[in-house]
């Protein structure tokens, strides 16, 4: 369930972004654009990743691993000058499914402590093969040659069609989330996450609802891909980096975990406060680090969570 | 087909790659085994041990100086850190642990950029270490063999520590049961801060020792504390025999996979496949290897606790 405060953070939220473009335009710095964009990409990565972190209590370290393929596939696919989104998109999202799968099926096997090194790990395979992938652009990445074309449909070269296009399938992504952590299947990850035993002695068969989450995760972050190489016109290794998935963790605690408009909110957060220390300093990290130290330390639960604290009752964490 | 020669060479490589990643898994598992801490920073310590030790070791020009240095300096470190931070969060989930000390790598890495400079130190060997010693007719730097032997000693060390002292039985308590530890009066929060400070003691010493070898670099923790993470997935986590093991393991597979996959390759490929592939495989094959021990021994090789 949606909870007041948080339908009304997530009007305004998207209300603010609905209308960045005519900033932009107005003030004429089409950089805003470019931030809202980011904003907008990394914040379906993020709700992804809350999918199964938040509400699965699956802590991934490796979720920028399917940014990175789906980016990949697009990058790919248009160097072999298949550029119709058609066929490329589906297939993106085809190959993090797969991808979702095999990892999920090897990792979901350990628990706890296991599980982050695991998922860590085989991110960190697969951004070392980007690396070594010379025909792809190697360590240099590569750059795209024509965005994905939809006929006429709509111009992803346009970048004001791509922001708006951007902002539906968040939109969509959030409707999906909703939708599924609601549902049946919603209740048995996150029954799974307090209980595992108890789930599993109800009859659930824990590991196949769980491996479920973790691909429809996956293709979620592999949209966020797809969107970003269309979006920077360039693809490479450093989009599955591990620190990238340190940053997607980073959004989700931010905002809050395990609520819907957390993620988002954390994903905005954290672009601003990027933009914002670096505007500083240019060793921004170094304020950077010891804030998430002191989040970590006294600000339980995130933004959403501070906000929610005299509303309901404090979500437990996994 | 392969030289002996080369091979041997490499394999002697791979052991002196492999006792590095051993000097830091074995305090970085005793830290997850006993406290249940996912730990990230450790590779921090490690990059700290490294520019520590090079910047004496340039000013005085005296290597074992700045190793001596390096060392102590290190530790302090690593005992602030415990008391200061991670101590509040032995008792949190493991992803408060990640974020924790995922911020403590974006300090230390813009801290070493702060004082150091983007750019790397290159370590001079002092003339005395800088010589190759003929085994088998094969020419072997006299460095790396001392590398190894400090490596073995420490692991030696560390058996006769964990094993035959008091303080090793309470350590070997605590990573099968530490509320039982804790229930028989044993003032465990010690126990932590020992082995957090002797992790941080070693990895230290692995930065110094690593220095001459890959010069010290912003970003060389992250890249060992992947590699150091498969060895302890491998090894199974809080034993330091399994650390050992994965560690040789994990060493040897890297390097001997980087110099003759292309040949194994090119046996059974065509040349032009085999040179691309070879790369992108041979930085694959750990991570194979820890996926497939997984798969067939969840607890790892070595694990040490039973439950």
């Amino acid at each position: 369930m949606l909870r007041r405060r948080e339908t009304l953070v997530l009007i305004v939220t998207f209300a603010l972004l609905a209308i960045v473009p005519y900033i932009a335009s107005i003030t004429e710095v089409p950089f805003y654009l470019d931030l809202g964009r980011r904003m907008m990409i990394l914040a379906i990565g993020a709700l992804s990743l809350n999918l199964i972190m938040g509400y699965g209590g699956m802590i991934s370290f490796g979720h920028a691993v399917f940014v990175g393929i789906g980016a990949y596939v697009i990058g790919i696919c248009a160097e072999h000058e298949l550029v119709t989104g058609f066929i490329q998109w589906p297939l993106a999202l085809l190959a993090c499914a797969v991808f979702a799968f095999i990892f999920g099926a090897i990792s979901l096997r350990t628990r706890g402590v296991y599980f982050i090194m695991i998922t860590l790990a085989l991110a960190q395979m697969m951004y070392f093969l980007g690396v070594s992938l010379d025909r792809y652009g190697g360590d240099d990445g590569l750059p795209l040659a024509e965005p994905s074309d939809f006929s006429g449909l709509i111009d992803l070269g346009d970048k004001n069609s791509l922001y708006y296009l951007i902002f539906v399938l968040l939109l969509l992504c959030l409707w999906i989330c909703k939708r599924l952590v609601n549902s049946r299947f919603g209740m048995v990850i996150q029954g799974a996450r307090s209980n595992e035993t108890r789930m599993q002695a109800i009859g659930f068969p824990v590991f196949r609802y769980q491996l479920t989450a973790f691909v429809i995760a996956g293709v979620m972050a592999g949209l966020a891909g797809i969107l970003l190489a269309n979006h920077t016109d360039f693809v490479n290794p450093d989009m599955m980096h591990w620190t990238r998935s340190g940053d997607l963790i980073i959004m989700v605690l931010l905002g809050g975990m395990g609520s819907l408009a957390g993620p988002i909110v954390g994903a905005l957060v954290f672009i601003l406060l990027e933009e914002a220390l670096s505007g500083v300093t240019e060793y921004w990290q170094l304020i950077f680090g010891p804030f998430l130290i002191l989040v970590v330390l006294f600000a339980r639960g995130g933004l959403l969570g501070f906000l929610e604290k005299r509303g309901s009752s404090e979500e437990d964490d996994g | 087909m392969v030289d002996p020669h080369l091979l041997f060479e490499q394999l002697f490589n791979g052991v002196q790659y492999g006792i590095l990643l051993f000097l830091l898994a074995a305090g970085l598992t005793l830290v997850f085994g006993i406290m249940d801490m996912m730990n990230l920073a450790h590779g921090s310590l490690y990059m700290l041990g490294a520019y520590i030790a090079a910047t004496v070791a340039l000013a005085t020009d005296s290597f074992l100086l700045g190793i001596a240095v390096a060392l102590p300096a290190t530790l302090i470190v690593g005992i602030f850190l415990e008391v200061v931070i991670l101590r509040k969060l032995y008792d949190r989930g493991h992803l408060d642990q990640v974020l924790a000390t995922f911020g403590m790598i974006l300090f230390f890495n813009e801290l070493v950029r702060l004082i150091w400079g983007p750019a790397g130190i290159e370590v001079p060997l002092p003339s005395i270490l800088n010589q190759s010693v003929t085994l088998f007719s094969i020419p072997l730097p006299l460095y790396r063999i001392l590398v190894i032997g400090v490596g073995l000693a420490v692991a030696g060390f560390l058996y006769i520590l964990v094993v035959k002292t008091k303080i090793g039985m309470l350590i070997r308590a605590g990573a099968s049961n530490r509320e039982m530890v804790g229930a028989l009066g044993i003032d465990i929060k010690k126990i932590f801060t020992l082995v957090f400070g002797l992790g941080a003691a070693l990895a230290a010493l692995a930065g110094a020792m690593a220095g001459p070898i890959f010069a010290a670099t912003i970003g060389m923790g992250e890249n060992i504390l992947i590699q150091v993470l498969v060895v302890i997935v491998i090894g199974g986590i809080g034993s330091i025999r399994g650390a050992f093991v994965g560690a040789l393991l994990i060493g040897v597979i890297e390097i001997m996979g980087r110099s003759f996959l292309d040949d194994l390759f090119k046996l059974f490929l065509p040349v032009n496949a085999a040179e691309t592939a070879a790369p992108a495989a041979a930085s694959m094959l750990i991570y194979i290897l820890m996926a497939l021990v997984l798969f067939f021994r969840p607890q790892g090789l070595f694990p040490a606790r039973s439950g």
